[in-house]
């Protein structure tokens, strides 16, 4: 059923209107990041509140505009889009204290327009989560790329403007490939509405036509999901602050990547059209040796955060190849993945930020013995890297499983030795930080420490590995990830099995 | 009354600019004010009739001169577009009109007086070409608008001169080949009124004289909307213009001609005959040719305003290939990117007008640290840019839509790729203007004009530049009321078959 309610529209704009307050309030910091924290509170009770109707199997929906004389401006909550609404804003008030703690404790510059643009990025994960056409989406999809322009270029040096131009070059040419794309769809199929399980079919134009349209479409996704060989921007991204990393480049910006692919195979194209047309297999080959190289790149990086980030390039192939295998079980796990990898890898950057700000290290091989000045931070920090490499009763474990049984259904059980693999590879780069910061001594012995313990860092840290380890156990706990997901792959997959079992 | 408002549209601001120079002598600023208050009533009156025209659903309002019926007479036909623009170029000639007076203030009575008459007399030129129902005014009302421009380009400092006068010769040589296709039209027809003409035309469209006349036609008005190659006029002349009122030359000068190109083929016409229809293919190829080269000179300046002049060649593209497309959505593209392109060139050039009054600087690597100086400034050029890329809601993103829409639709799928490409050559020549503006290092400018204060500007050219920065996106939003509501309206017959 669906319920006219204009929720959506608030949850998008309540960021919106934050992002002006924030550039009004500039003198006042404390006012400044209050609205902030107020905007996220109530982004987050906005959503959630949707949730249990979703669950029901209703949809919120509401036009506030014509964008052309055909196409609405209309959001609508599908499970699928739930999954990434509710996650992204329940990370979002973490990372907002997070963020406070690190800007004040590095006393960083430009603060105001760091957290408007924060904001402005918010709203657009929103609007992408739950847009309800292609246009809509698209629109959402470059306001993220430009909000999030400015805090890649957080430092003003040369390096991250260097960094800022490489990701727009790799954004805006994906953008528009993307629009080029969906003018075709709308072309062949006189709409642009996703619908559970595809709305284009082999009646509607020669298949050459659809798979240059599945191109252009998947490459917008795979820019921004990273996936090799367009993931040139992310380690280089990395330049920015490190909640941006961890908000934007670990769960905003590369998610809604993932998620653009998601919908794509699963609400434009349909597992069975893409398994008539055969060339998602491209896109599993590419996220397959995405997996493998990314996480033999990431052993050899000194440089915490680009280890970090080379990780997320390999993770996030997980998601785009669980798409691919276009099973239900597969799709499902992508949807659990896309919530897993998220809570770990926030984690990881948090704790990553944290060291930074206090020991000002960057460097994996200067981190001797911090374990011991750090215990909680590090504490968690392994317990994410223990997740990451997929130990069960961690968050991680859930999903790789329904991922590896989907590669089962689907008939390729070589994808499932892919994914045992990356596992071996992930704990290989992560688990030495760990013996690292715990069983080293430092030869020098002065490890400088930089400013107080910080709780409004430490907090959103020790929240997250709690959420990490309670969606291990009791993966369907309050907000239901578990239901929602399955919910949006069975609607996707209603009427196929993935072709082999 | 109401039946009189047609004529207000162009009489009230002819007769102001004619009795600018006296009022000017009694007292400096009086001339200016009468002006600006004629463009504001013309304004009006253009809103009066699109109303009439949009509530009597699409149907045309006529006007006779002396009421003398046509075909004898000159008749004024206002339908829904030539409404919508007759509406579009009296709003954005009366913010330049109030924009440009902080630079022409401190003159004598003489400079303000002949600088708001040549400005009222361009008002006219086009407000007279856009609204006209008859050939030969028309080519009145282009002279009106020409001469007056050659006029502004010609205030704008020493290098203006030569700008305007070869501006003045290569004009003069569109204006005198749109006659000489009317010539040729009148010896086929015996007529000027163009719905007249139209009608008896469908006898003689196999006629070679009639290709001679639309070929006229074409190279004409080319010139005039500096449709490549033949823009090189254009870029010296918006560069050198007076910067008061390059917003408005760089805005509608260049879209008027279009808007006549638009009412020949497409509504007297009509682009299923041959003739059109090979005129067309020409006008898309240099329209690509424009776009490509267009925007890659654009990214090889350093002065603003020579760089926005570039960019203007390559919309002026985009607007000569949605016509060629051929079809409805090529053809509410091209109108709605004329709206569209209008306000983002005019809000450019009025920003960059702004740095030069306080500054006197035009040198693109020369605008660090603009956002703290002219914050509202910067977020106008903001949009404007963004706007130019095609980056959704904002309006320029529409008008490629539709472009979009009607390069698939037409299966000219070379259109799409050359749109693309287009799209991020503007992404590369503006990020590059963004970067300065927000990130470099503040460039130590001198100020010619000081200017303390929190808006960096004087009033009068701050409100301008926002509405124009917030107009396009409201502009954006409202784009399907405009294409719904206006073009949809009075859409050629061609497409209505």
């Amino acid at each position: 059923m669906t319920i006219l309610d204009c929720r959506p529209f608030l949850a998008v704009g309540v960021s919106f209107l934050a992002a002006i307050l924030i550039a009004f309030s500039r003198r006042y910091p404390n006012v400044r990041e209050s609205w902030s924290v107020i905007a996220s509170f109530i982004k987050c009770g906005i959503i959630l509140s949707m949730v249990p109707a979703v669950l029901d199997g209703n949809y919120y929906e509401w036009t506030l505009c014509q964008l052309t004389d055909t196409v609405g401006f209309t959001l609508r909550t599908d499970p699928a889009g739930m999954v990434f609404a509710v996650l992204a804003s329940i990370l979002w008030v973490l990372i907002n204290f997070y963020s406070i703690g690190y800007m004040r404790c590095n006393k960083e510059k430009e603060q105001t327009g760091y957290f408007a643009a924060f904001a402005i990025c918010m709203s657009a994960v929103m609007g992408i989560a739950m847009a309800e056409n292609l246009l809509t989406f698209f629109l959402f999809y470059e306001m993220l790329t430009l909000a999030s322009y400015p805090l890649v270029l957080h430092k003003r040096n040369e390096e991250a403007l260097m960094a800022s131009r490489k990701y727009l070059i790799y954004t805006l040419i994906s953008g528009q490939l993307f629009l080029a794309g969906i003018v075709i769809v709308y072309c062949i199929s006189g709409t642009m509405s996703f619908n559970a399980g595809g709305f284009l079919n082999t009646s509607m134009a020669p298949k050459w036509v659809l798979e240059v349209c599945f191109a252009l479409l998947i490459l917008a996704g795979s820019v921004k999901a990273a996936v090799m060989p367009l993931h040139g921007w992310l380690p280089a991204a990395m330049i920015a602050p490190t909640p941006v990393s961890a908000l934007l480049h670990a769960v905003a910006v590369v998610k809604t990547g993932v998620f653009c692919v998601l919908r794509v195979i699963g609400f434009v194209f349909g597992p069975k059209l893409l398994a008539e047309l055969g060339i998602v297999d491209v896109l599993a080959w590419a996220a397959a040796i995405s997996i493998i190289v990314s996480s033999l790149i990431a052993l050899r990086q000194d440089h915490l955060k680009r280890r970090l980030a080379f990780s997320t390039v390999g993770q996030l192939s997980y998601i785009v190849l669980g798409a691919a295998l276009l099973t239900p079980l597969s799709i499902k796990g992508a949807y659990l993945h896309l919530v897993a990898h998220a809570v770990m890898k926030i984690t990881l950057f948090m704790c990553a930020g944290l060291i930074i700000a206090r020991t000002h290290r960057n460097n994996i091989s200067e981190l001797y013995g911090i374990g011991k000045k750090l215990p909680i931070t590090m504490a968690c920090f392994t317990i994410a890297s223990l997740g990451v490499a997929g130990m069960p009763f961690l968050v991680g474990f859930v999903s790789k499983w329904n991922l590896a049984l989907g590669a089962l259904q689907a008939g390729k059980p070589l994808y499932v030795l892919v994914w045992v693999a990356s596992a071996l590879l992930a704990a290989a780069y992560l688990m030495p930080v760990c013996q690292m910061v715990y069983f080293r001594r430092d030869p020098q012995e002065h490890l400088r420490e930089y400013g107080e313990v910080s709780y409004r860092m430490l907090i959103p840290i020790c929240i997250t590995t709690a959420m990490a380890i309670v969606l291990g156990v009791m993966p369907n706990i309050y907000p239901h990830f578990y239901q929602l997901a399955t919910m949006a792959a069975d609607a996707i997959c209603v009427g196929w099995n993935g072709g082999w079992l | 009354m109401t039946q009189h408002t047609p004529v207000l549209i162009v009489l009230l601001p002819v007769s102001a600019a004619l009795l600018c120079m006296l009022f000017s002598r009694i007292q400096k600023n009086l001339g200016s004010w009468i002006v600006i208050a004629s463009i504001f009533g013309a304004f009006l009156s253009a809103v009066n009739v699109l109303q009439q025209v949009l509530a009597q659903g699409g149907q045309a309002v006529h006007y006779w001169m002396g009421n003398w019926q046509p075909p004898l007479g000159i008749e004024f036909v206002i339908d829904p577009l030539s409404g919508m623009l007759a509406v579009l170029a009296t709003f954005i000639s009366l913010l330049v009109s109030i924009y440009s007076r902080p630079f022409i203030k401190d003159e004598d009575w003489l400079h303000i007086g002949g600088y708001y008459t040549l400005f009222g007399l361009m008002t006219v030129g086009m407000c007279g070409m856009i609204i006209t129902g008859d050939v030969f005014n028309l080519y009145v009302f282009l002279e009106v608008m020409s001469l007056s421009g050659y006029g502004l380009i010609a205030l704008g400092g020493k290098k203006s001169m030569l700008a305007a006068f070869r501006y003045l010769l290569i004009g003069t040589i569109g204006a005198s080949l749109y006659l000489l296709g009317i010539g040729y039209m009148y010896s086929m027809t015996g007529t000027l009124n163009m719905a007249d003409m139209a009608v008896r035309a469908a006898a003689h469209l196999h006629s070679p004289l009639f290709a001679l006349a639309v070929g006229c036609f074409i190279i004409g008005f080319g010139i005039k909307m500096a449709l490549f190659p033949l823009h090189g006029w254009q870029p010296d002349a918006y560069t050198y213009a007076h910067p008061g009122a390059a917003g408005f030359i760089a805005g509608i000068m260049s879209k008027v001609p279009a808007y006549a190109m638009i009412r020949f083929l497409f509504y007297m016409f009509g682009v299923d005959n041959p003739v059109v229809s090979s005129a067309l293919d020409v006008l898309g190829v240099l329209g690509v040719a424009g776009i490509l080269i267009g925007s890659i000179m654009a990214l090889a300046q350093f002065d603003f305003r020579r760089m926005l002049a570039y960019s203007s060649v390559a919309q002026i593209g985009y607007i000569a290939i949605g016509l060629a497309m051929g079809n409805m959505y090529g053809f509410i593209g091209a109108v709605l990117h004329i709206v569209n392109h209008a306000f983002m060139k005019c809000a450019l050039f009025l920003v960059i007008g702004g740095i030069q009054y306080r500054f006197g600087e035009v040198n693109l690597y020369r605008l660090g640290g603009m956002n703290k100086k002219m914050a509202i400034s910067s977020i106008t050029v903001t949009f404007a840019a963004l706007s130019m890329i095609g980056i959704p809601p904002t309006a320029g993103f529409f008008s490629k839509w539709y472009l979009l829409l009607g390069a698939y639709t037409g299966a000219q799928y070379f259109y799409i790729a050359v749109l693309v490409i287009s799209s991020l050559l503007n992404a590369i020549y503006f990020f590059r203007i963004l970067e300065q503006m927000f990130i470099q290092r503040e460039a130590s400018l001198t100020e010619v004009h000081k200017h303390k204060g929190k808006l960096g500007l004087p009033v009068e050219m701050v409100i301008p530049i926002l509405i124009t920065g917030v107009g396009i996106v409201v502009l954006g939003f409202y784009s399907v009321d405009i294409v719904t509501g206006i073009i949809k309206l009075g859409l050629p017959e061609v497409f209505l078959r």
